[in-house]
C-alpha cells in the first residue's frame, strides 16, 4: 500500500514535470508566439488571483468584492521594495504577498467576527478608498500617472517574455498545489464546512471566525502574489489598473468555473482572459455582458463550467492512478491479492 | 465667519446631503429586512432616476412645476423597475444561497451602469443637470440655498408618507408581518410575493426621488453616479441599524452630516474614508446599528 502510494506520488510528480518541461519549451522554441505567451502568462497572473478570491468566496462562502484591491497592494509593494529599497525580485513579490495579508487581517478582523454578508461591502469600500490612497500617495506611487520603470524579470529582452511566462507559471502550480492540499487537510474541511452551514459548524466545535480570518487572510496574500507579479510583468502600475470593474472580473473567472472547483477556475481564468483579447472590437459592450454572464449563471448554472461535470475536479494522482494501472497492467482483483 | 456659524453652515449641508442618503438607505432597509439580500443595484436606480428627471426637465423647461412633474415620472417608473429587477433576478434565487443572490445583484448593478454607459442615448459622458436658478437665503449669518430647502422638504414629506403607508395602511402590516417571519406571515394568509414586490416598488420609487434631489444638489449626472451615494447610504442603513426604518432615517442624517464636517473641516479627499471608517467602528462597536435589535440566529 505504501509502495503503491510512493509510485502514485513519483508519477504525479514526473507527469507534472514533464507537462511543465514541455509548455516552457514549446515558450523557448517560440512555437507558441510572443503575443499567446503574453496572454498566457496575464492569464495565469489572473487565476492565481481568482484562486485566491474563489477560497474566501467560493469555498468559505463569504463574498469579497476587492481583490483587485489586494492586487494593487502587492503590486506596489512589491515595486516600491524593488525601486527605493533595492531588494531582489523574489523576496519582494513575497512581500508584497504578506502586505496584502496584513491588509487583509486587518479588514477581517471587524468584520468576519459578523454574520452576514459585511465582508462584501468591507471589501468593495476597500477597493476603491485603496485607490485614494494610492492616488495621493505620490511618492511611493507615482500618483495618478502612475509608476514607471519597474524592474522587469530579466533585462534581456529577447528572453523576457519567456522567463516571465516560467515565473508566473511556477507560482500558478505552487498556489494551486497550496489550495488544492489545504482543502484536503483538516482545516480546509472546516473552511467548506463553514460555507456549507455556518451554524452547524459552530456547534461542532469549529471556531468560525478563526477559520474565516485563516482563510480570507490567504485569500489576501495569494492576490497580493498575484499583484507582485503583475507588476514586474508588465513595468508599469496605474491606481485606475485595480478598479472595482478588475474585482468583478476576478468574480466572474470564480463563478464561470463554478464556485469552489480549483479547475474550473483556471480553465475559466485562462478562457476569459483569452476571450477578452479576442473580443476587443466589442469595446464598451463587453461591460454589458460580463454582468449579463454573472446575472444569467447565477439564475440557471449557479455551480458554473464545472458544475456540468458534476463539480469534479481534475486530479493529477488520479491520472496517475491509470497511468500506473496501465504501465504495470495490473488488474484490480490481483492488486487485492498484494494486500 | 466664527467657527460657530462654520459649524452651523456645514451642519445645513450635512442636513441636506443626509436627507437624500436617507431617502436611500430607507430602501435598503427595508429590501433587507423582508428579503435579508444586499440589494446592490439600489444606488443604480437613482442614477436612472436622475436622468428621468433629467430627460423631464431638458423636454420641459425647469420650473417649480416641471420639477414636480419629472418627480411623478421618475418615481413610478422606477419602481416599475424596482418590481422587474425583483422578479426577474431575485425571485427565482429566493431558496438559493446567499451569495449566489448578492452576486447577482452585483451583476444587475454593473448591468445598470455599463446599460445606461452604452446607451446612445445616455453614454459615458456627465451631463449639466438643469436646475432651478440659485437663491441663497441668509440667517443668523449662515446661507440656505433653495435647493437644500426643497431637498429637506421633499424628503421630509416623502419619509412621512412612507411612515403613514408602512404603520398604517393594510400592506403595510403586511410588509412588517412578512419582514417579521416570513413563513408564518405566509400562512397566516398574506402574500408574500405581493408583500416583496411592493417593498421593492417603494424603495425604488424613494431612490427615484432621491436621485432627482441628488442631481439638484450636484447638477451632474453620468451612468457612475449612484455608486458612492449607494455604497454611504447602505453604510447609513447599518450605522441605523439595518432592518430599522427609523433608524436608516437616523443614520443617513449623521453619516450626511459627519461627512460635510469632515469635508469642511479636514480634507475632501477624506470625506470618503470617512464613511468606511464609521462603518467600521458601528461594526466593531455596535454590528446591530444605533436603533437596531440584536437577533441571536436559530437553526
Amino acid at each position: 500500500m505504501q509502495n503503491e502510494r510512493l509510485k502514485r506520488t513519483i508519477i504525479s510528480i514526473i507527469l507534472l514535470v514533464l507537462v511543465s518541461v514541455f509548455l516552457n519549451v514549446l515558450v523557448a522554441m517560440r512555437i507558441i508566439d510572443e503575443y499567446t505567451t503574453q496572454v498566457l502568462t496575464i492569464g495565469a497572473i489572473n487565476v492565481i488571483v481568482a484562486l485566491g478570491l474563489n477560497l474566501i468566496s467560493g469555498f468559505t462562502g463569504q463574498l469579497a468584492l476587492g481583490h483587485a484591491g489586494f492586487m494593487a497592494v502587492g503590486a506596489y509593494t512589491t515595486a516600491a521594495l524593488v525601486m527605493k529599497l533595492g531588494f531582489p525580485i523574489f523576496p519582494a513579490i513575497f512581500a508584497g504577498g504578506l502586505v496584502s495579508a496584513l491588509f487583509g487581517f486587518l479588514i477581517g478582523l471587524p468584520t468576519l467576527r459578523l454574520r452576514g454578508d459585511y465582508l462584501a461591502i468591507v471589501t468593495l469600500g476597500f477597493g476603491e478608498i485603496i485607490r485614494v490612497i494610492m492616488i495621493n500617495l505620490a511618492e511611493i506611487t507615482g500618483g495618478p500617472a502612475g509608476l514607471k520603470g519597474i524592474p522587469p524579470f530579466t533585462n534581456n529582452f529577447f528572453w523576457r517574455p519567456v522567463v516571465s511566462f516560467g515565473i508566473v507559471y511556477l507560482f500558478l502550480v505552487l498556489v494551486v498545489f497550496l489550495i488544492s492540499n489545504l482543502l484536503k487537510s483538516s482545516p480546509g474541511c472546516a473552511i467548506v464546512s463553514i460555507r456549507e452551514d455556518e451554524i452547524a459548524a459552530n456547534a461542532m466545535g469549529i471556531n468560525v471566525f478563526y477559520y474565516k480570518m485563516f482563510a480570507f487572510t490567504l485569500s489576501a496574500f495569494i492576490a497580493g502574489l498575484g499583484g507582485g507579479l503583475y507588476a514586474p510583468f508588465f513595468g508599469y502600475l496605474n491606481p485606475n489598473m485595480f478598479t472595482f470593474l478588475k474585482s468583478v472580473e476576478f468574480l466572474i473567472i470564480v463563478v464561470l468555473g463554478g464556485m469552489g472547483n480549483i479547475t474550473g477556475t483556471v480553465l475559466a481564468g485562462f478562457g476569459l482572459t483569452y476571450l477578452q483579447e479576442f473580443l476587443r472590437f466589442l469595446q464598451d459592450y463587453r461591460l454589458v455582458i460580463y454582468p449579463l454572464i454573472l446575472i444569467v449563471l447565477m439564475l440557471f448554472q449557479p455551480s458554473g463550467l464545472m458544475g456540468l461535470f458534476g463539480n469534479r475536479e481534475f486530479s493529477l494522482t488520479g491520472l496517475a492512478e491509470q497511468i500506473n494501472q496501465a504501465l504495470f497492467r495490473k488488474s484490480p482483483a490481483e492488486k487485492a491479492g498484494d494486500k | 465667519m466664527g467657527v460657530f456659524q462654520q459649524i452651523l453652515q456645514q451642519m445645513i449641508n450635512g442636513l441636506s446631503l443626509g436627507s437624500i442618503y436617507a431617502l436611500l438607505a430607507l430602501g435598503y432597509t427595508m429590501v433587507y429586512g423582508i428579503v435579508k439580500l444586499i440589494n446592490f443595484a439600489h444606488g443604480d436606480i437613482l442614477m436612472i432616476g436622475a436622468f428621468i428627471g433629467y430627460f423631464v426637465l431638458i423636454k420641459l423647461g425647469v420650473t417649480p412645476g416641471t420639477l414636480i412633474v419629472a418627480f411623478l415620472i421618475s418615481m413610478p417608473f422606477c419602481a416599475l423597475l424596482g418590481v422587474l429587477m425583483e422578479k426577474i433576478c431575485y425571485k427565482p434565487l429566493r431558496n438559493a444561497p446567499r451569495i449566489n443572490a448578492l452576486i447577482t445583484a452585483i451583476g444587475v448593478s454593473f448591468f445598470l451602469e455599463n446599460g445606461a454607459r452604452v446607451l446612445p442615448v445616455i453614454g459615458p459622458n456627465p451631463r449639466v443637470f438643469p436646475t432651478l436658478p440659485p437663491v441663497t437665503h441668509h440667517l443668523f449669518g449662515v446661507g440656505v440655498s433653495r435647493v437644500q430647502i426643497i431637498i429637506f422638504a421633499v424628503a421630509i414629506g416623502l419619509m412621512l408618507v412612507l411612515n403613514y403607508i408602512i404603520n398604517y395602511t393594510k400592506i403595510g402590516k403586511a410588509m412588517r408581518a412578512v419582514s417579521f417571519d416570513k413563513g408564518a406571515s405566509y400562512l397566516m394568509g398574506i402574500n408574500v410575493d405581493r408583500v416583496i414586490s411592493f417593498t421593492f416598488a417603494l424603495g425604488s420609487a424613494l431612490a427615484a426621488a432621491a436621485g432627482i434631489l441628488f442631481a439638484s444638489a450636484y447638477p451632474q449626472v453620468e451612468p457612475y453616479m449612484g455608486i458612492m451615494p449607494g455604497l454611504k447610504a447602505f453604510i447609513a442603513a447599518v450605522l441605523g441599524g439595518i432592518g430599522s426604518i427609523p433608524g436608516a432615517m437616523l443614520g443617513g442624517f449623521i453619516l450626511g452630516v459627519a461627512e460635510t464636517l469632515a469635508k469642511g473641516f479636514l480634507s475632501s479627499q477624506m470625506a470618503d474614508a470617512i464613511a468606511f471608517g464609521l462603518l467600521i467602528i458601528i461594526l466593531v462597536v455596535k454590528p446591530a446599528g444605533i436603533l437596531g435589535i440584536p437577533i441571536n440566529e436559530k437553526v
